[in-house]
């Protein structure tokens, strides 16, 4: 179900790199792509990220995995584009009534979803090398995040997975006090909203428990907190933002040279 | 509205705001896979799916009603959104600045009322703006290839008023809701309640 | 250093109209270690709260004062530990070294210190595991140790421990105890909570009973104590050593065949298991943390689909339904045929109130309203939870909860009870009168499978055990 453990070898060199500056090169990657209209910047980059893959100690088959999702609405995008694309030049491939397909319909919806894959896969690769106490720590420690709110969120996050047995065990106690749906639709989506509504009272209950725990042991006691585990901002994690910035700008730059490119604005 | 005493967060205020945000990134992770199951029901006018939006946005107005704290609202949609990402959103890290943007629409909402009124009108107010903030980045980020008319000035509004409803008066029912069972004891909504 | 007084100190929780703890007027000093006995719902839990300065200014209304080393205990955090009853909400972080870790953090102990103590914290509880083992992982027992392990690495002045070793198997609870035994340093001072009294006594030289309408009722050495008010006490609830309580057996044989368990398992949850119960029988279930008792609980309940094998329910059960196994039954006929009772009563509540919680039942299956509301009052008085009919489920002590759940069960008296550690928490009051209730409900016929780590249970009211072993 819901796995909150990393996903990758993380000895590989650039899972190793501080997560602060994972988070980032994939953010200076996505947003410099996000630049962009055509398909040539996008199928460039994606080739680039399936290059770096192995650095990053993901397998294709992960990858595989955490994408396919993203290419469902890739063909939700192309029946879109198809009904309702701004620009219907180009050569008329088919013509039925309200569906009008021209090339250049069909090179924007390639450029679309191929820009949907090319800015998305950064973000999964890094969270899915990334480990959420090491983010916080980072987050900390290299972005100056403030330190109550990254932990206090890091101390949430570890519930997820007892979010989901949670879920399972409200399901058994309705079940055993004689609250069924039975086959009635409406009835299961009541029985479906109350559910999650329990889950949630629930999550705000162990919330409540585990800020007094938290603050039995001295968490916002006002002292400055030192720290357990240093996370390390060096010269190899600039060089990583740096190189995600090269590779999306080069990327960028060939598209501009074979003269495909087109801005997001203007 | 008397509870205006301090605006610092206390330990309770962060982790619950955080709880939240968890239990929603859960919920979007689950929503994101109804969005998909409903694409077909939307094929007609694939615009109108966005009257479904208002869920990826109540975070972003619960937080800010249940802590009442400057920063609830952005600080729960934008943690809600790296934990979708932290498990595995096929969004990957752009979510996190989407979080960000419809985080501050929500908390302008409330910030214009100075963190002084958590009632229903405000609630709609922020479900609206966090939705205008959401649609304006879809707007420009997303959509720039579809239609104007067609799709994308409809799929704005419709943004909007699905997270005014959804999120807005669903977020403040579902405070309501939250209060009565006792779950937000230790929170000013949870004032005046019979004792036993 | 780690000395505690108490001036006229009471505590009401906010909603409520009764004072949680009143009229506490006591001095423990440095290295002293103290029981703390009390019946159930007589403020202890609120009490340790009020030590661990953890009770917020607008959760309540405080009367007197309460003060650690002459300081309010808010502003005395750090000379104070706490280990709560359940250890699941107050682990804080995913991997255990961090986690003992996370408080030397909160207290600004510099880098270089903190993982020797941290090393040194998990070596006095006796930790098997690595630093990097995910908190996720553990059992109950090695939760728990862990959480001591955290308090212990802050080195407090003053330890409160609130019934540390509830639902722990014997060799668990043993070990929290050893490491307890072993962790403290003598100027260290200790207030220990925990009803079953005989365990208790080798770590203590001194006994508080709190009586529940408010003020101290008897203070002193164990033996000064148990010696000058030990039958008075036993029969106020209080587990007095010596004081054994009658068994209550079956007063016939065994009658029909209920419920057949055949190869029943699921992976990696529970082995294969082999099981009949039957009408007029109570049916113990023991072993140790981590054996699968739960599991098999659930599957025998009708709530978890069974991984291996199948659940066969006689006619004498099922009625029409016998050829059906019990798990695809709909909710309303298995909550009138089997009832269940959760491990974490929490899980089981589902209304506002608990009178609803234990009207929901009986409505659920029909039953006409006026004896709905005969049955619901009579169980509220016995299980001393009148008083309590209109508060919160979630806002019950621990024991009250643990009485609500089994209660809603009763409520319904099902052909076929399964509960889960029915008597945690319990004095010794209240746990006679589940212990009868039980008893009643098996002499007029029905089934009880009751899974436990409570000896005394076993031996008052089992007719039959069955233990699961822990597979490697
Ligand atoms: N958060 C709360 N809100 C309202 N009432 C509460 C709350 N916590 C406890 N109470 C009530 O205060 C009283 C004392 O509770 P407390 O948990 O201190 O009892 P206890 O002595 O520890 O009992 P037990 O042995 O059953 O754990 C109980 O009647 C309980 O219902
Ligand atoms: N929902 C779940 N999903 C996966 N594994 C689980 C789940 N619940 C329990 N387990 C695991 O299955 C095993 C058996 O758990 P179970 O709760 O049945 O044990 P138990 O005998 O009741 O223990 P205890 O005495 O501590 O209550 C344990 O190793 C536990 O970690
Ligand atoms: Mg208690
Ligand atoms: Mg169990």
């Amino acid at each position: 179900m819901i796995d909150i453990e990393p996903i990758a070898a993380p000895g590989a060199p650039l899972a190793r790199r501080n997560p602060v500056a994972k988070v980032a090169a994939a953010l200076v990657f996505s947003f410099v792509l996000l630049a962009t209209l055509d398909p040539v910047a996008p199928a460039l980059a994606i080739a680039v990220e399936l290059a770096v893959l192995p650095l990053f100690g993901v397998r294709y088959r992960l990858l595989a995995r955490r994408a396919w999702p993203l290419l469902a609405s890739a063909v939700g995008v192309l029946v879109t584009l198809v009904l309702f694309a701004a620009d219907r030049s180009g050569r008329v491939l088919l013509d039925a009534g309200p569906v009008l397909v021209t090339s250049g319909v069909l090179v924007t919806a390639l450029g679309l979803v191929l820009r949907l894959l090319a800015v998305a896969l950064p973000g999964i690769i890094v969270f899915a090398t990334t480990d959420a106490t090491d983010l916080a720590d980072a987050l900390v420690q290299n972005a100056k995040a403030p330190a109550r709110f990254a932990i206090g969120a890091l101390a949430a996050f570890r519930l997820v997975p007892l979010l989901g047995q949670e879920w399972q065990m409200i399901s058994m106690a309705r079940r055993a006090r004689g609250v069924d749906a039975g086959r009635n639709p409406v009835a299961k989506l009541r029985l479906f909203v109350s559910t999650a509504f329990a889950l949630l009272v629930g999550a705000i209950r162990r919330g409540t428990r585990l800020a007094v725990a938290m603050d039995a042991r001295g968490f916002d006691a006002g002292v400055p907190r030192s720290v357990a585990r240093r996370q390390r901002f060096g010269a190899a994690d600039w060089a990583l933002i740096a190189g995600a910035a090269v590779l999306a700008g080069a990327a960028l730059t060939v598209s501009v040279l074979l003269g495909t490119f087109r801005p997001l604005i203007g | 509205m008397n509870h205006t005493d301090s605006n610092r967060w206390r330990t309770i205020d962060i982790v619950v705001a955080a709880v939240i945000a968890v239990a929603f990134g859960v919920v979007f992770w689950a929503w994101g896979l109804v969005w998909k199951a409903a694409d077909p029901a939307f094929a007609a006018a694939p615009a109108t799916q966005a009257i479904m939006y208002g869920v990826w946005l109540v975070p972003a107005v619960l937080g800010g009603l249940v802590i009442r704290k400057p920063g609830a609202a952005l600080f729960c949609e934008t943690v809600a959104a790296v934990v979708s990402a932290l498990l595995g959103s096929q969004w990957g890290g752009v979510v996190i600045v989407q979080g960000l943007v419809q985080g501050l629409g929500a908390e302008l909402a409330f910030a214009a009322f100075r963190y002084r009124s958590y009632r229903l009108p405000v609630a709609v107010l922020a479900g609206a703006l966090t939705g205008l903030s959401a649609a304006l980045f879809d707007f420009f980020v997303w959509n720039s290839e579809y239609a104007l008319v067609d799709y994308r000035l409809p799929y704005a509004a419709l943004t909007v008023v699905s997270s005014a409803l959804i999120a807005g008066v669903g977020g403040y029912y579902l405070t309501r809701a939250l209060a009565n069972t006792g779950a937000l004891d230790r929170f000013p909504v949870a004032r005046d309640r019979a004792t036993v | 250093m780690g000395s505690v007084q108490l001036r006229g100190f009471g505590w009401r929780h906010a909603g409520r109209k009764r004072w949680a703890v009143r009229d506490l007027d006591l001095r423990i000093e440095r290295g002293e270690r103290v029981l703390l006995l009390g019946p159930s719902g007589a403020g202890k839990s609120t009490l340790l709260a009020a030590l661990a300065g953890l009770l917020p200014e607008d959760s309540g209304e405080q009367e007197g004062t309460v003060e650690i080393d002459g300081l309010d205990p808010r502003k005395a955090r750090e000379r104070v530990g706490i280990v709560f009853q359940d250890p699941e909400s107050q682990l804080v972080m995913a991997r255990c070294g961090d986690d003992v870790a996370f408080g030397l953090e909160n207290r600004g102990v510099p880098a270089e210190e903190i993982w020797p103590r941290v090393d040194e914290a998990l070596h006095r509880v006796g930790f098997p595991y690595r630093r990097d083992r995910p908190t996720a992982a553990l059992s109950g027992g090695e939760q728990q140790r862990l959480a001591l392990a955290g308090a212990l690495a802050l080195r407090p002045e003053l330890l409160l421990l609130d019934e540390p070793t509830a639902n722990l198997d014997l060799a668990g609870a043993t070990q929290v105890r050893r490491a307890v035994a072993d962790a403290l340093d003598a100027d260290t001072t200790v207030i220990l909570v925990e009803h079953r009294v005989a365990e208790a006594l080798p770590l203590v030289d001194r006994v508080v009973v709190v009586e529940a309408g408010g003020g101290v009722r008897a203070d002193g050495t164990p033996e000064a104590v148990f010696a000058a008010h030990g039958d008075a006490l036993a029969a106020e609830g209080v587990w007095v050593p010596g004081h054994p309580v009658p068994p209550r057996r079956a007063a016939g044989p065994a009658g029909d065949l209920l419920l057949t368990a055949d190869r029943l398992g699921l992976p990696p949850r529970l082995a294969p298991t082999d099981l009949r119960v039957r009408a007029g029988e109570a049916l113990a279930v023991l072993g140790p943390n981590g054996a699968g008792k739960s599991t098999l609980a659930l599957l025998l309940g009708g709530l978890l689909r069974p991984g291996t094998g199948g659940v066969t329910a006689s006619a004498e059960l099922a009625g029409r339904d016998a050829r059906t196994p019990p798990h695809r039954w709909r909710a309303p006929a298995l909550a009138r045929r089997i009832g269940s009772v959760f491990q974490d009563p929490e899980h089981q509540f589902v209304t506002g109130t608990v009178r609803d919680e234990l009207a929901l039942g009986p409505r659920r299956t029909g039953t006409p309203e006026p004896a709905v509301l005969a049955t619901v009052d009579a169980l509220l008085e016995r299980l001393g939870l009148a008083a309590l009919a209109g508060a919160n489920p979630y806002t019950l002590s621990g024991g009250e909860a643990r009485r609500l759940s089994v209660a809603t069960a009763l409520a319904t008296a099902p052909r076929l009870l399964i509960c889960d550690e029915p008597t945690f928490g319990q004095d010794r009051r209240t746990w006679r009168e589940l212990v009868d209730l039980l008893a009643g409900l098996r002499d007029a016929g029905h089934g009880i499978v009751a899974v436990t780590h409570d000896a005394d249970f076993v031996a008052a009211l089992a007719d039959r055990t069955v233990t699961l072993e822990r597979r490697p």
